[in-house]
């Protein structure tokens, strides 16, 4: 009998999926008052929070799921949630 | 023979060691806190999962989230396909190319996994196991494991008038981790990230076996509001219900202080759906009150004020 163990899947390859189909509400980073202290992309769940460079951040909407945790725990309450029009 | 090489490839397709695209619930507080223990570790890292949401939302096959080598084993043997891969790569003379890093839900580790989790530290494997502790079965749909607080309403823990919820206390994992004599156990939280990213990097310079729990909100299985997983997570800090410490040799080392005067554990309790039904009836004060008491206790355990 032949048996084969286990399946095996290549790194990463979850990039296909994209889950920002989820999000009812959007992120929307006003990059005003910014000061770059990086919670919103520490804490994203997804890693979808990019900084390009200081003081400027950029959000992967092909993934962000719209929790809201980066605009409730951004220290210049500098990202609002708005309603996702679809 | 070929031999491939066990590191990630340098040129990382991704800006972090998890992979967008994972299907874990929006505001997952586990898949921040995975995605924070792999960026600490960084790339040369082989790691195992036990079965749980975990290992669900990475691995939708034939998708993986996994920037590294991962090995899925079953439920209750993560610590032991880990320390497997262990005494291969010493057997290979190639220890020095990768750590071993084995994960589990609570109940994957404090419940059917403690065994497993059991031999590995007693056999003195130079692993790091992780604890992701939602405090519940949440892959299964919500029911109580030997990490689910008291009182908390789970499935298999329902409130009503003959039920608080969880009758039992929550397990004191970390003391039943060190009293192997291993060298470094240590809780965290994801509502601070430099902490975690600090033990991580502080385990994996040690030889030996180390365990670590970090206390990881469940939006779905605390009926919490996603937006708030940090802030749950920061309360049940502040409030001594989740002490986060590090033991050396079986010591507690160096404890995180809350801030004083300590926050009632109300604060806590109140914006989490599973603990709602202690604020419906007057002799739910008497039940908060137990609350208060046990993190009244690890406040003076832990030294923690
Ligand atoms: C031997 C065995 N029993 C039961 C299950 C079903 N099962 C899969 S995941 C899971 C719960 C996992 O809970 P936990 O370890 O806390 O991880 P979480 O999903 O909460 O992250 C259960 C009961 C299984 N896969 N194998
Ligand atoms: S809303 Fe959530 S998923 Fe989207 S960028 Fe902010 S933290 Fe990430
Ligand atoms: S059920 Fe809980 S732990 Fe599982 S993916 Fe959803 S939020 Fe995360
Ligand atoms: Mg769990």
């Amino acid at each position: 009998m032949r048996l084969d163990l286990g399946a095996i899947a290549k790194a990463g390859t979850s990039k296909a999926n994209q889950t920002g189909g989820w999000r009812n509400f959007k992120p929307i980073f006003h990059q005003k008052k910014c000061n770059s202290c990086d919670l919103c992309r520490i804490y994203c769940p997804e890693g979808c929070v990019t900084m390009i460079e200081k003081k400027k951040y950029t959000v992967d909407y092909a993934y962000c799921k719209g929790c809201g945790i980066c605009a409730e725990e951004c220290s210049s309450s500098d990202i609002e949630m708005v309603v996702e029009e679809k | 023979m070929t031999t491939t090489t066990l590191a990630a490839p340098k040129e990382q397709s991704c800006q972090t060691l998890l992979a967008s695209g994972h299907t874990a619930c929006t505001g997952c507080g586990e898949a921040l806190a995975a995605k924070l223990v792999l960026g600490a570790a960084g790339p040369n890292i082989i790691v195992t999962d036990a079965t749980g949401c975990l290992e669900v939302f990475t691995t939708r096959f034939p998708q993986s989230s996994w920037e590294v080598p991962f090995i899925h084993s079953l439920f209750e043997n993560s610590a032991a396909v880990a320390s497997g891969v262990e005494v291969a790569l010493k057997a290979l003379g190639r220890q020095n190319e990768a750590k071993v890093i084995a994960q589990g839900g609570d109940g994957g580790t404090a419940d059917i996994g403690l065994q497993a989790l059991s031999g590995m530290l007693e056999r003195g494997h130079d692993i790091l196991y992780v604890c992701y502790d939602n405090e519940a079965y949440m892959n299964t749909g919500v029911q109580r494991s030997g990490l689910t607080p008291f009182d908390c309403m789970t499935t298999t823990s329902p409130c009503g008038e003959l039920s608080w919820g969880n009758k039992h206390n929550k397990k004191d994992m970390p003391s039943i981790a060190a009293a192997h004599g291993i060298p470094y156990v240590a809780t965290a939280s994801v509502a601070f990230p430099k902490d975690i990213e600090n033990k991580v990097k502080k385990a994996l310079s040690i030889t030996g076996p180390k365990y670590m729990q970090i206390h990881s909100p469940c939006p779905l299985g605390w009926r919490s509001n996603p937006q708030l997983t940090i802030k749950v997570a920061k309360l049940a800090v502040q409030t001594g219900l989740y002490p986060v410490f590090e033991m050396e040799n079986g010591k507690v080392t160096k404890v995180r202080k809350i801030t004083t005067p300590k926050t009632p554990v109300e604060e806590y309790l109140k914006i989490q759906g599973r603990f709602a039904h202690l604020f419906k009836s007057p002799k739910g004060k008497e039940e908060i009150q137990k609350i208060q008491e046990i993190a009244d206790r690890n406040i003076e355990k832990y030294g923690l004020a």
